[in-house]
Formats: structure tokens, C-alpha cells, sequence
């Protein structure tokens, strides 16, 4: 028996609302269908109203959890077109805050893993651990998830002595507790069992669908930013791009893990070695007529920000493609010939941030599922219409 | 005044007043502590330490809208909630806790009913499918399958591993099972093996963690309860807690020995024993995640069946050693 089971735009599954339409027969998916739009928010279009240093703290709200790669990445390209120096010390907190970002997500990604998959010990314990890193993010930038750390030019606030040694002592609690969800992520037999073999995504298939992140890497492709086209100060740091070659849930997990070890190791070579030096310098308000490609890799994968200037102190176009985007190709993949029971873990094994991903609504006809594109002008024109027809009545008399 | 004593044998003690007292109690040390192990108060605001918070939850739930889906067999639909309470209810009172003595069989402790205990206990999956199928929402559909899915894997261990004690003891009736065991408290060692499995397959039979499938939210919504709402829903979920009490009571009485035939003495035993065992289902909850319907399956028939059969081969050999 075939039938199509709909899971979101409201699932208990998702936290962000996505039409996923999956064809299964009996408990195996047949076929999959992935519809957009329902959390669109207009942030480019809003992006080229305001000034330069508004559109940081726009950019910063595309997302909840990878708010600071995505200023970072629009920082980058906007330092690019303005030809700025940021000082050394401005990039190493920049740097840092990235690297804590990194692992706050992805605890907070096993956190959900472990939801998904029904094991909410799991769960608890790793938000529970999570709260940690949120507390040095506290101390640095003042903020727990949006930051706010960021300017053209540099940063906003320096780090002392006494935090640098807070953070220290943080990170090796965070270190042990690492170590105890690596044992205990890859060895329950009940979790193990549910995650490995699930989703395969082949290394070809991987790099064909341009699937970004931890996805790609735990196919066997060391593909990361950091190494491959380095921002920031990331030439300087020693660190490894982690990967695995078991291409499915298990291996994302395992490279999630092991990247939290690289950048615990990252963090703690930049606590020890920041330069001395100013944290940013003085911005202008113009930016000359150009355009610019900023990458960045977020916790998801490989951020893109396109920004086109023309003289004026507002962008022309700011372009950006969140990692998730790059990653939905490879889900129907994965999705393909799995079970129902492996929808959540597959799809949230990407770390999907949808209203990050949003770039576009479709408009489908309820009723007969005809889909359109529309011109701004006759969406007025129909709205004007049928609201003109149900005007709300303004002066309805209280009943009492 | 024997029809009095009956009327307050089946609706205060140990009829449904007690049993919803206990059940409900049952459900918040359960809660509890799963909680604590995860590192979470559990509830803590209604009453002391929040013990009266699943009773809350229970009028709560009487109170609020409830809904019949325009497609569902209505009658269907509205009348298996009760009848699943009853049925749970009915195999409480075949415990060999309350009314019971060795030498007189009655019409609540008798030759066989081990077996009828079973049958009572097997019914709420029946009754979860029917839930599920009469709803005729995707997901209760989808649901209804995974509960006799399911029911395939566990049903065959977990008789097999209550049939082995009762066959050492040489008796089918509960209370000369148990009776067994208290006189002879070594032998319970033998069964340990069937209590393990048992315990797992319980497990199963109440759908909670590792085998939470037929209603596994982030899958399939609330699967076999996604349409149920209301009150149909709090007798669902009291049923629930009623046959975690009933299954519980089960393995105590079959595994630890039972309860004295003393009515204090037997209370405190019941209640004691029924709460160890659901620590232990509370333990298993707590660090597993959920599985697939398929490795339900599997794990079943290539584990727990053939260990279940090793137990009865253990067991007869021990019998053959004794006499």
C-alpha cells in the first residue's frame, strides 16, 4: 500500500516548519519532496535599506545558533570592499568566538541527534553541558546567542586575563565531558543501532549534490574553508579537518564529535597566544562601487555571502547562501529507500536551520497544488481584492 | 453484606479507587525517576515533591475539548479507552495480593489463571491497534501497524519466560507459584535469566523506551493517540499507568516470590516489590534510545526467543534435579 505521509510544515520532529512530503510504502520511503518557503523574511531585501553597520546585527539575526558565522562572513566581505586592516587581536577574539559557536552547535546538534533517535538522556545531558560554553560566550561578548561582537573593522569588546583564565578552566570540563559522549555516542548499542547505515550519502554523491559541512566530510571528503581557502587567522592555528568514511548518520555524528576536540583544541591555542594590539579600527561610512564573495565555514558547513556595493553607505544586494541550502539535495538522497522512523535522525543529521535556508516563497493553489510565480504588483492586486471584499469593520458597536 | 463486600472488593480496595491512587503513584516515581536520571527535577510543584502532579494531569485532561474525527469509527473509537481500563482493571484483581488462599481457589485465584493473566495482558496491544486503525489519521495508521508489528517480536519471549518459573513450581495458578518461592527463596536464582527477558519484553508491552515506536513523536506524531484527545485520552493514559502497575505485580509474583497472604503484610510486600521492577523499567528507559520496528523484530528472535528457550531447558533440568 503506497501513500503519502506529510511530515511538517508542523512536526513534532522539525522545530522550524519545512513541507517535507514523503511517498512510503509500508515503512519505507519510496520517494521524497521537499517544499520551501513557509518561514521566508525578506532579510535581503530588508539588507539593502540599511547602512553597513545596521546589516550587522540584521545578518546576525538570520540565525539563532550560527548568528556569528554569518556576521562574520558579511563582516569579512564588507572589510573586503572598504579594504580595511583588521588588527591581529580583533581576529583572534573573532576567531574564537567562531570556535565556541562551533561547539555550542554542536553539542546542541548531538543534543537533538540524541532526541531524534528517542534517547532523551542524551539529550539533557549534553544541553545540560551546552550551558557551559554559553556561559563563556556570556563572559566574552556579553550576550548567549546573539552576540553582537562583531564590526567593521574588527571587534567590539577586548578579553582579560581574568577570562581568558575562566574560559580555561571551562574548557577542560568541557573537554571531559566530550570524551564521555564520544564513548557513549558511538558505543550504546541502542543509539549505535539506529544511526549507523542510516542516510548513506556516497562520496561521489556527495561532491555531485554539493552537499557542504560535517555531511561531506563524514562522506570522505576533507572539505572545509578553514584549510581550503583560510579567513581570518586560521592559517596560523594548527588544526585537522576531521572526517569519516562510513558516509551515514553514525559518521556525521563521529565527525561532529571529533571536530568539538579540534576546536577545544583551537580555542585553547588562542587563549594562549593572543597578540597584544588594538581590537579594530575606524571604519568608513561609504564603501567604493564593487562586489565581493565572502566564505566562511559554519558549524553547518560552507556560508556564502555575496555583497554588491555602489557607493552609496547601504549595499546594493546582499546575497546569502546558508549551508543548509546546499545540503537539501543531499537529503532527498539520503532519504530515499530509508525507513519512516529514519526521516528525523537523516533530516537532522544535517543540522537543518530553515529560516536560515529561506530565500524564496512558492506560491501553490491549495486546492489543486498549481504552482505560479506571481508579479509583486498582482499579489497586491489580489490581496487588495479579497481584503477589500472582507474590510474590517471599523466601527462595530460593544456589545455590553 | 457479602454483595457490600464485593461492591467495595471492585470500586475502593483493591478496586479502581485504589488502583488509581496507586497507578497515579506509580506514574510520578516513574517520571521522577526517569528524571533524576537524566539529570532533571521531574515534576515538583503539585503537592509534596509533586506527587499529585499525574492525578492533575488526569482532571486536566478530563476537562479539556475532545474530539472525534468526522472519518473515525465513532463507536469504536469512544468505547475502546473503557474498555482498555476495564480489562487492565479486571487483571489487577487476578493478582494473587488481595482475597486469596492456597487450599480454596476462587473465582480470582484459580487453576490457570497465569494464563488468563496473559490473555488480559496481551488485549490493550489489540486494543492500542484498534485505537490507532479506527482513527484513520496517517499516522494512528502507520502506528496501528508498528503495535502488532511489534507484538510478533515480544509476545513468544515474554510467555516463554513467565511459563518457566510456573513450570519449576509445577502449579499454573499465581498464588501457588509464588508460594513456591517463598518457601524455597534459592530457586528464584534459577529464573533470573526469564526475569531479565521478561522485564524486556514489559518493557515493549508498554511502548516506552527502547520500544516507544507505535507512538514515537518525532516519527509518526503521537502515532496510535495522535487523533485521541480529552478524556479519551486520560483513560488511555491511566490505562497505561494501570497496566504498568498489573505487569509489574505480574513479575513480582512470579519472579520475587509474591506477596504473603497476610492483607497488611501483602500490601506493603506488593507495593515494595512492584515499585523495584519499575525502577528497573525506569533504568531501561532511561539509557536506551528508541529502536526501529525491524530490530524489534530481530532482537527479539534472535535473542530474547532462544535465551527464553535456554530458560525452559534450565529449568526442566533443574526440576529433573530436585525430584
Amino acid at each position: 500500500m503506497k501513500f503519502q505521509i506529510p511530515i511538517g510544515p508542523q512536526h513534532p520532529a522539525l522545530k522550524e516548519p519545512i513541507g517535507l512530503r514523503v511517498m512510503v510504502e509500508g515503512e519505507i520511503i519510496r520517494d521524497a519532496d521537499l517544499r520551501l518557503g513557509y518561514n521566508h523574511r525578506g532579510i535581503e531585501k530588508l539588507a539593502e535599506q540599511k547602512t553597513w553597520i545596521q546589516n550587522i546585527y540584521l545578518t546576525e539575526r538570520i540565525c539563532g545558533i550560527c548568528s556569528h558565522s554569518h556576521t562574520t562572513c558579511y563582516v569579512q566581505g564588507v572589510e573586503k570592499l572598504m579594504e580595511l586592516q583588521v588588527p591581529r587581536r580583533g581576529l583572534y577574539i573573532r576567531t574564537l568566538v567562531s570556535e565556541l559557536e562551533r561547539v555550542h552547535s554542536h553539542l546542541l546538534w548531538l543534543g537533538v541527534a540524541g532526541h531524534e533517535a528517542g534517547f532523551d538522556s542524551f539529550f539533557m545531558y549534553t544541553w545540560r553541558d551546552r550551558e557551559i560554553v554559553m556561559d563563556i560566550l556570556e563572559t566574552i561578548t556579553g550576550n548567549r546567542v546573539h552576540y553582537g561582537i562583531n564590526t567593521i573593522g574588527g571587534v567590539r569588546r577586548d578579553l582579560d586575563e581574568l577570562q581568558v583564565k575562566k574560559i580555561l578552566d571551562s574548557l577542560d570540563i568541557l573537554r571531559k565531558r566530550s570524551e564521555y559522549y564520544k564513548n557513549l555516542g558511538t558505543t550504546e548499542p541502542s543509539f549505535v543501532a539506529r544511526l549507523a547505515g542510516v542516510g548513506y550519502l556516497s562520496k561521489e554523491d556527495a561532491i555531485a549534490l554539493c552537499a557542504v559541512g560535517p555531511t561531506l566530510r563524514a562522506s570522505g571528503v576533507p572539505r572545509d574553508v578553514r584549510k581550503d581557502d583560510p579567513y581570518a587567522v586560521y592559517d596560523e592555528i594548527p588544526f585537522e579537518v576531521c572526517t569519516a568514511d562510513t558516509c551515514d548518520v553514525l559518521g556525521r555524528t563521529v565527525v561532529r564529535i571529533k571536530e568539538l576536540f579540534q576546536s577545544y583544541n583551537m580555542i585553547e591555542f588562542m587563549l594562549k597566544n593572543l597578540p597584544e594590539g588594538p581590537i579594530a579600527v575606524r571604519a568608513p561610512r561609504r564603501a567604493k562601487p564593487n562586489e565581493v564573495v565572502s566564505r566562511y565555514e559554519a558549524p553547518r558547513g560552507e556560508n556564502i555571502h555575496y555583497i554588491k556595493s555602489n557607493g552609496t553607505d547601504k549595499p546594493e544586494r546582499l546575497k546569502v547562501r546558508a549551508p543548509t541550502l546546499g545540503n537539501y539535495a543531499a537529503t532527498i538522497k539520503m532519504l530515499k529507500n530509508g525507513f519512516i522512523a529514519d526521516v528525523p535522525l537523516i533530516f537532522a543529521a544535517i543540522d537543518p536551520c530553515i529560516c536560515c535556508a529561506e530565500r524564496a516563497v512558492a506560491l501553490v493553489d491549495a486546492r489543486t497544488g498549481e504552482e505560479k510565480v506571481v508579479p509583486m504588483l498582482a499579489l497586491k492586486q489580489l490581496s487588495q481584492k479579497i481584503y477589500g471584499l472582507n474590510a474590517r469593520k471599523r466601527e462595530v458597536e460593544w456589545p455590553l | 453484606m457479602a454483595t457490600l463486600k464485593t461492591f467495595i472488593y471492585l470500586i475502593v480496595y483493591p478496586g479502581l479507587l485504589f488502583l488509581f491512587i496507586y497507578s497515579t503513584f506509580v506514574e510520578w516515581y516513574d517520571r521522577k525517576l526517569y528524571a533524576r536520571f537524566q539529570n532533571r527535577m521531574g515534576p515538583t510543584h503539585t503537592g509534596k515533591a509533586g506527587i499529585l502532579q499525574p492525578i492533575a494531569d488526569f482532571f486536566k485532561l478530563m476537562a479539556k475539548e475532545d474530539i472525534t474525527p468526522e472519518r473515525a469509527d465513532k463507536g469504536l473509537f469512544s468505547a475502546l479507552p473503557a474498555f482498555g481500563l476495564a480489562i487492565v482493571s479486571t487483571a489487577m484483581l487476578l493478582l494473587p495480593v488481595w482475597n486469596y488462599s492456597l487450599e480454596k481457589p476462587s473465582f480470582t485465584s484459580f487453576n490457570g489463571d497465569l494464563i488468563v493473566m496473559l490473555y488480559l495482558l496481551s488485549l490493550p496491544t489489540f486494543i492500542f491497534f484498534l485505537a490507532g486503525w479506527s482513527s484513520t489519521n496517517l499516522f494512528s495508521t502507520v502506528g496501528a501497524a508498528r503495535v502488532l508489528t511489534m507484538l510478533f517480536g515480544y509476545e513468544v519471549p515474554l510467555f516463554l519466560s513467565v511459563l518457566s518459573p510456573a513450570i519449576l513450581a509445577g502449579s499454573w495458578r499465581m498464588a501457588e507459584i509464588a508460594a513456591f518461592y517463598r518457601a524455597r527463596p534459592l530457586l528464584i536464582l534459577v529464573n533470573l535469566l526469564a526475569f531479565f527477558i521478561a522485564l524486556i519484553c514489559i518493557q515493549a508491552k508498554l511502548e516506552r523506551t527502547p520500544f516507544d515506536i507505535p507512538h514515537a513523536e518525532t516519527e509518526i506524531v503521537g502515532g496510535t493517540f495522535t487523533e485521541y484527545s480529552g478524556k479519551k485520552l486520560a483513560l488511555f493514559r491511566l490505562m497505561m499507568d494501570v497496566e504498568m502497575v498489573v505487569a509489574a505485580g505480574l513479575l513480582a509474583t512470579v519472579f520475587l516470590g509474591g506477596f504473603p497472604a497476610n492483607p497488611w503484610i501483602g500490601l506493603v510486600s506488593f507495593i515494595l516489590k512492584t515499585l523495584f521492577v519499575i525502577f528497573f523499567l525506569s533504568l531501561i528507559r532511561a539509557t536506551t534510545s528508541r529502536i526501529r520496528v525491524d530490530q524489534v523484530v530481530s532482537f527479539s528472535w534472535k535473542y530474547l526467543a532462544p535465551l527464553a528457550v535456554l530458560q525452559l531447558l534450565i529449568v526442566i533440568l533443574v526440576k529433573g534435579f530436585i525430584s
